[in-house]
């Protein structure tokens, strides 16, 4: 074994430990509160801020002595990151983050359905679209007739409430 | 008996038209998500949450134990079919199920997985309704000072001593322990850790952790890996079990029961241990012509034993849940942040204040192996063309679900960033190889932690020794102490001792 620091090792060991310093910015915002009590609203969030910080400084020092992830088995084997994969499944979150809003959610589930499909190495665009309209309108329609749970109408919800002569929600 | 009577009424409850069709729902999505590469209890359980708002109690916890277990029977199938063990605990079935698999035994190795299943089911459920009870009665002394050590024991066994490493189990426990902290503290009325953000004063939902990790994380993680091509599901074939195959998995299905259910019910939880001791128990105790099976042909053994196990270990997960309301796995934090939605507290009081409830609860679990064993011999068919779901449309439906399970709570554009962002982290959790559970236990018993953290020092006035003079907490204490450090200092000892 060679004495070279694995980078990404490190990377992660500061990112603990840098949410552990967060934790403490945070802990220290807290207003001080009027009431009494034993323990304050303070007390526990500078502790896990504490052990946070600790346990950031220690995988650190863990990546600095040679890391760990080189020995697990799964990252030794696995072949180089799939770059286009993870663009497409990070576009899909995106499209859907984007359009639940203004154009509602069998709109944006589908736009992001294709995406993830397309990212997992389907071909047929058009076959996931045919797919991705009638499952995310009918999870649609169960959510919110049959639960209750409102998870945004938008343009196609409300056309086919129409064509059914309901009223949108 | 306590368990006779609380059986005898929980019977009389679950066996009512609603309940059995709740318990046969929850047996059926349980075996799907089960089979399914991807998806597990927890998330499903998480999605169905919802249903909490329209359904009554009974009905929602009836179909959550039904998916409960049949996730458990499920993933025998993936293991064995597809060598590809959905969770830790079906590691060890996948390692000698594929390999009888790929022999063309698939058949047997599957019925023995499920009867497997159902006797581990039995023996586990059983253990609950008698034992229940008995913790009852000795958890009822217990006060908030020994309810802290005991969420302390429980922190340190499921995130430093199972998994491959302690700091990182650590790492992932405080996460967890950081995102619980957020929120108005309730004791005070005070913001805590919210960056100002009137977004997080409600706190941060358990269910979007747990749809973030599990759903969002891993299809990132996949995705990051994907290289193409579909994984074979291999041939099925016939599934009567052997005279000799019956024989040979008899033993191992009681030993592997009962070996299971204590590591469930201590909160040392996890299932991979007793799955483990159970393979290598049957490979110890196999005659020497059956021993040459393991590892080569596949031994039948090594698929009953580990799979009861599995099975036993996660009945005894429920134990603690329903006494201490303490859980050690994610599925079972999951099912009590479901019991918290009800204003329910999991406790020795559920016993006696939610009787009904609770037994109904116990009976539905009976109801539900009985259940899982029909659908899963015959309707093996349906299950091997779910596995046969294309991976790019699984991970595009499962996103779709991830979106409802956020967006559907709140309507938040902001819960959906937070949701990407915590998947993100996910997906480096995994490649970094920290693990994902602790997570999610520390998010739901942190706040209980430092409420009987609070509850226990406003009661000695401050006295921080209450913790150490109370012999019931220190030894608990001691334990976690042992837990954590026992291990190192064995592994010191040992290298001293070759060196």
């Amino acid at each position: 074994m060679t004495n070279r620091i694995p980078l990404p090792d490190l990377l992660a060991g500061l990112f603990v430990l840098g949410f552990g310093l967060v934790g403490f910015w945070q802990a220290g915002a807290i207003p001080v509160s009027p009431l009494y009590a034993q323990v304050g609203p303070k007390a526990v969030p500078y502790v896990v801020a504490s052990g946070m910080t600790l346990l950031g400084a220690l995988l650190v020092l863990s990546a600095l002595r040679g890391g760990w992830s080189a020995q697990v088995a799964e990252v030794a084997e696995a072949g180089p990151p799939n770059l286009r994969a993870l663009g497409l499944l990070g576009a899909g979150l995106l499209a859907n983050l984007v359009l639940i809003g203004p154009a509602g959610f069998s709109i944006a589930a589908s736009a992001q359905f294709v995406l993830v499909a397309a990212a997992f190495g389907s071909r047929s665009m058009a076959r996931d679209v045919l797919i991705a309209l009638p499952l995310t309108l009918l999870v649609w329609f169960l959510f919110v007739q049959g639960l209750g749970v409102n998870i945004g109408a938008g343009l196609l919800e409300g056309l086919v409430l129409q064509l059914l002569g309901q009223e949108a929600p | 008996m306590e368990a006779i009577n609380g059986l005898a009424l929980g019977f009389s409850h679950a066996l009512t038209l609603t309940n059995l069709a709740w318990a046969l729902l929850g047996c059926f999505l349980g075996t799907a998500v089960g089979v399914l590469p991807g998806i597990g209890p927890a998330l499903t359980i998480a999605l169905l949450l919802p249903i909490t708002f329209q359904v009554s109690a009974t009905g929602a916890f009836i179909l959550f134990c039904g998916v409960f277990y049949g996730a458990m029977y499920g993933g025998s199938t993936t293991s064995i079919l597809l060598n590809a063990p959905g969770e830790s605990g079906s590691i060890i079935t996948a390692l000698e199920g594929a390999k009888m698999a790929r022999n063309g035994r698939a058949g047997p190795a599957l019925a023995t997985a499920a009867i497997g299943s159902f006797v581990a089911g039995v023996v586990g459920t059983l253990g609950i309704a008698f034992l229940g009870p008995v913790i009852v009665d000795f958890a009822l002394v217990l006060g908030p000072a020994e309810y802290f050590a005991l969420m302390v024991l429980c922190f340190v066994t499921v995130s430093a001593v199972l998994g491959g490493s302690a700091l990182r189990g650590l790492v992932s426990l405080f996460f967890g322990l950081t995102l619980g902290l957020i929120g108005i503290d309730l004791q005070t009325g005070q913001p805590r850790m919210t960056f100002g953000l009137p977004e997080l004063f409600d706190g941060v939902n358990v269910v979007l952790v747990a749809v973030a990790l599990f759903a969002v994380a891993e299809a990132l993680h996949m995705a990051w890996r994907h290289h193409g091509g579909e994984p074979q599901v291999l041939p099925v074939g016939k599934l009567m079990l052997s005279r000799s195959d019956l024989k040979r998995s008899f033993w191992p299905w009681i030993r592997g029961a009962g070996l299971g259910f204590p590591f469930g019910v201590l909160p040392a939880g996890g299932t991979e241990m007793p799955t483990m001791l159970s393979y290598y128990a049957e490979r110890k105790l196999a005659s020497p012509e059956h021993a040459k099976e393991f590892g080569t042909t596949g031994a039948i053994e090594g698929v009953a034993g580990p799979e009861a196990a599995n099975n036993a270990a996660a009945a005894g997960i429920l134990v603690p849940m329903l006494t201490l309301g303490l859980p050690t796995s994610a599925t079972a934090a999951i099912m009590l942040s479901a019991f918290q939605s009800y204003g329910i507290q999991p406790g020795p009081l559920l016993f006696e204040t939610q009787a009904e409830l609770v037994w109904t609860l116990i009976a539905s679990l009976f109801v539900a192996n009985v259940m899982l064993v029909v659908l899963n011999l015959p309707l093996v068919g349906l299950w091997v063309k779910i596995l046969k779901i294309p991976t790019p449309q699984l991970y595009a439906g499962i996103l779709v679900f991830a979106t409802i399970g956020t967006y559907g709570i709140s309507n938040s554009i902001v819960d959906l960033i937070l949701l990407y962002a915590i998947g993100i982290i996910g997906m480096f959790m995994r490649r970094f190889d920290f693990p994902v559970a602790p997570v999610v236990i520390g998010m739901i018993l942190g706040p209980m932690a430092e409420q009987a953290l609070r509850q226990a020092l406003t009661i000695s006035e401050g006295n921080w020794m209450v913790f150490v003079t109370r012999p019931g907490s220190l030894i608990i204490l001691l334990v976690a102490l042992a837990a954590l450090l026992g291990p190192r200092i064995y592994g010191v000892w040992a290298r001293r001792r070759v060196a």
